[in-house]
C-alpha cells in the first residue's frame, strides 16, 4: 500500500476547498446550534438560495458579478426571517422539522422541469465564475509534496481561507461580548432570559440570520470553487455532514467547525484512498468476499460512522469542547 | 419608593380584610382577571391590590392558581379576560420581557439557572440596557468594555451580599437547590426592579439557608422595593410578610395581616387546618390516636346507619 497516495489525498483535501465549504457551513451551524441552541437542519437550504442567488443573478438575469454575491447574501437573510418569523416562538423542534422541510423544497424548486428556464433544472447553471477566476493572481498550481492543488483550488483556498478566518474572527467577537451571552443564556434557558428583560425572538432571529449568512458564504464559496451550481449538492446530507464536522471539533467553540470539517475531510478522503487501495488491481489485498472494490468508497462511511458514535460516548464535547460544560446537565 | 418602608406598612392597617380591598398605595392594581385551562377554571380574580413598599404573601392550597396568577402578572401565560396595571402602566397582553423592564421581575418555582454558565455571567446577563448586548456594537469591545465593567461590579456587590463570591467562576449547574434560589434572587435583583415576584423562595431549601433566605427578602423591602411571595411555609410567611392574599379554586378568598389572616376560620378550614400552629411533636400521641379513633368510630357509624 501507498502510504504517500494515502496521505496526499486526506491532506489535500483536509486544506481543500471542499473542507472550507463545509468549515463555513458549520460555522454558522455553530452560532444556531452551539450557541443559541437553534436546531438548523436546513442549513443546505441557506447555502442553496445564496449559491443560485449568484448564478442565477449572473446568467439568467445578466448582472454584475458583485450585484449577484449581494442578492445571494440578501437571499440567506431573507429565508432566515421566513423561516424564523412563524418558528422561533415555537420549541425548537418546530424550527428542526421546517428547517429540513423548508431546505428540501428549496432543492426541489431550484431542480425542477418548470423552472428550468430560470435556475437551469437539474443540470444547473453554469458560466458565472469567470470574474472570480479572472481575479486569480496565482500562474500555477501548489505541490508541497505531500499535498498538491492546482491553480483554481489554490485561489479558492486562499480566499476561502481568509472568509472562514474573518468569520471565526467574527464569532469571536461576538460570543465574548453580552450579546454572546445573552444567545447562550437562551440555549440554556427562554423564559429565565425572558424574565431578565431580553427579546428572546428577536436574539433568536438575529442567530439564525447571521448563521444563516455563514451557511449562505458557504453556498457562494461552493458554487465559486466548483464553477456550477448544481441542485443535488445541496441536499440534506450536506447539511447533517456539517453538524458531524461541527460535533467531531467542538460546539460553542469558535474553532470547533474548522477544526471539525479539516479532521472530517482528512478522515473521508484518508480512509477512502487506503480501502481503495486495499480492494484494487487484480489480486487485491483485502479478500473479494470481504469487501470489493465498489463498496470501498461506501465503507469509509461506515468506519466514519463508528468513529462518531465513538467520539460521543468517549469524547462528548468533541475536540476542543469543555469537559465541564457537557458534564453539568441540569434538565 | 417611599423613603421609609414602615409608613407603607402602617398605611395597610387601616386596610379592611376583605378578599380584593383597595390599597392606600398600590403598586399593582387588576381587575376581572381569569384563564382556564380546559374547562378548568384556573385563574378567577375578581379584583386584586398590592401595596408598595411592602412584603406580600400569597398563599393558598396547591392547585389554587398561584402561580398561574403569577405567570399571567409577569406575561409568561395569556389570560382569557382581564386587566391589570403596574404603576399605574397597563401590562395586560405584554410580553414577557417588556414587564421585566418596566420593573416586575419575577422568579421560578423550580429555579431556572443558566447550568452552563458561570455565577458571575448568570448576574452580569440580568443588568439592563447593556450595549454590548446589541448586535451591532458587541464586536468591539471598546463600546461595551466600561459599562460591562460597571456590571461586574454590581454583580460582585450583589454576590458578596448573598454570601455566593466564593462561587463566582463555578458553572452554575453545580450549585445546590438553596444556592440556586440564593442565585436567581441576586439575578433578578441585578434587573433593579421595583416589584420582586418570588415562586416558593423557600421550596427545597435547607433550614439554615432559610434563615438567610428571610433575611435576604426582608432587607429587599427594606431598601424600598415591593416583594410578591408564594408560599407553603407557614412560618416563612409569619414571620415575614406584611400582608396575605389567600386564594382558593383560583379566587382570592381572603386577605389581610398574616395574625387576622391566620385566625381566619375559613382560612384554616381551606387550608391551614386546625393544628396549623402546632408543631406536630409537640402533640400527645395519645392525644392524636384518640382523635383518629374518634373518626374511625364516627365513620363507621354513618356507614352503618
Amino acid at each position: 500500500m501507498n502510504l504517500h497516495t494515502v496521505i496526499d489525498a486526506a491532506l489535500s483535501q483536509a486544506l481543500g476547498p471542499q473542507a472550507i465549504v463545509f468549515a463555513l457551513a458549520a460555522i454558522g451551524l455553530n452560532v444556531h446550534f452551539g450557541y443559541t441552541g437553534l436546531l438548523n437542519f436546513g442549513q443546505a437550504g441557506f447555502m442553496a438560495v445564496a449559491g443560485f442567488g449568484l448564478a442565477a443573478s449572473v446568467v439568467t438575469f445578466d448582472l454584475p458579478f458583485l450585484v449577484g454575491i449581494v442578492i445571494g447574501l440578501l437571499a440567506s437573510v431573507l429565508l432566515a426571517f421566513v423561516l424564523g418569523a412563524p418558528t422561533l416562538k415555537l420549541r425548537a423542534d418546530y424550527l428542526a422539522i421546517v428547517t429540513i422541510a423548508a431546505a428540501e423544497i428549496i432543492r426541489l424548486i431550484l431542480g425542477a422541469v418548470e423552472t428550468k428556464s430560470w435556475f437551469g433544472g437539474s443540470n444547473g447553471l453554469t458560466g458565472f465564475v469567470k470574474p472570480f477566476r479572472d481575479m486569480n493572481p496565482y500562474s500555477g498550481g501548489l505541490d508541497i509534496g505531500i499535498a498538491s492543488w492546482g491553480r483554481n483550488d489554490l485561489w479558492s483556498m486562499t480566499v476561502g481561507w481568509v472568509l472562514v478566518a474573518l468569520s471565526c474572527l467574527l464569532v469571536w467577537a461576538l460570543m465574548r461580548s453580552p450579546w454572546g451571552r445573552v444567545l447562550r443564556s437562551i440555549r440554556e434557558d427562554e423564559d429565565a432570559v425572558r424574565s431578565l428583560g431580553k427579546n428572546v425572538f428577536a436574539y433568536k432571529m438575529q442567530s439564525l440570520v447571521l448563521g444563516g449568512v455563514f451557511g449562505g458564504i458557504a453556498g457562494l464559496f461552493h458554487v465559486l470553487k466548483q464553477g456550477s451550481a448544481v441542485p443535488t449538492d445541496f441536499n440534506t446530507t450536506f447539511t447533517f455532514f456539517a453538524y458531524a464536522a461541527l460535533l467531531i471539533g467542538g460546539a460553542a467553540r469558535v474553532l470547533g467547525p474548522v477544526v471539525g470539517s479539516m479532521l472530517f475531510w482528512f478522515l473521508i478522503s484518508g480512509l477512502g484512498s487506503v480501502f481503495s487501495q486495499l480492494t484494487s488491481g487484480s489480486d487485491p489485498i483485502m479478500p473479494t468476499w470481504l469487501m470489493t472494490d465498489t463498496q470501498a468508497s461506501l465503507v469509509r462511511y461506515i468506519v466514519l460512522g463508528l468513529g462518531l458514535m465513538l467520539l460521543m460516548i468517549f469524547r462528548p464535547q468533541g475536540i476542543f469542547g469543555d469537559r465541564r460544560e457537557i458534564a453539568i446537565d441540569a434538565r | 419608593m417611599p423613603a421609609d418602608t414602615s409608613t407603607a406598612r402602617e398605611a395597610l392597617q387601616s386596610v379592611p380584610n376583605d378578599p380584593g380591598a383597595p390599597k392606600p398605595d398600590a403598586i399593582v392594581t387588576g381587575s376581572n382577571i381569569t384563564r382556564t385551562f380546559g374547562g378548568l377554571k384556573a385563574v378567577d380574580v375578581d379584583h386584586i391590590e398590592i401595596q408598595r413598599g411592602v412584603i406580600t404573601a400569597l398563599i393558598g392550597p396547591n392547585g389554587a392558581g398561584k402561580t398561574t396568577l403569577f405567570n399571567l402578572l409577569t406575561g409568561f401565560d395569556q389570560p382569557d379576560t382581564g386587566d391589570w396595571s403596574f404603576n399605574d402602566r397597563p401590562l395586560a397582553k405584554v410580553p414577557a420581557y417588556k414587564v421585566a423592564r418596566a420593573g416586575m421581575v419575577r422568579t421560578f418555582q423550580l429555579t431556572k439557572v443558566l447550568a452552563k454558565l458561570t455565577v458571575i455571567e448568570n448576574m452580569r446577563l440580568g443588568a439592563t440596557g447593556q450595549r454590548g448586548e446589541k448586535f451591532w456594537s458587541a464586536p468591539f469591545r471598546a463600546l461595551w468594555g466600561g459599562q460591562e465593567d460597571e456590571v461586574t461590579a454590581r454583580a460582585d456587590d450583589l454576590l458578596a451580599r448573598f454570601k455566593l463570591d466564593a462561587k463566582r467562576e463555578d458553572f452554575a449547574g453545580s450549585l445546590s437547590g438553596g444556592q440556586r434560589k440564593l442565585l436567581e434572587m441576586a439575578r433578578a435583583l441585578m434587573v433593579d426592579p421595583e416589584l420582586i415576584m418570588l415562586d416558593e423562595p423557600m421550596a427545597g431549601v435547607n433550614p439554615a439557608l432559610k434563615q438567610s433566605l428571610l433575611g435576604h427578602v426582608k432587607s429587599l423591602r427594606d431598601e424600598g422595593r415591593s416583594v410578591l411571595f408564594v408560599e407553603h411555609d407557614m412560618d416563612m410567611v409569619r414571620d415575614i410578610s406584611d400582608w396575605v392574599i389567600v386564594m382558593a379554586q383560583g379566587q382570592i378568598v381572603a386577605e389581610g395581616t398574616p395574625e387576622s389572616v391566620m385566625a381566619d376560620q375559613r382560612v384554616i378550614d381551606a387550608y391551614l387546618g386546625a393544628h396549623h400552629d402546632t408543631d406536630l411533636s409537640d402533640l400527645d400521641e395519645e392525644q392524636i390516636e384518640a382523635a383518629a379513633e374518634a373518626e374511625l368510630e364516627a365513620e363507621a357509624e354513618e356507614a352503618s346507619s
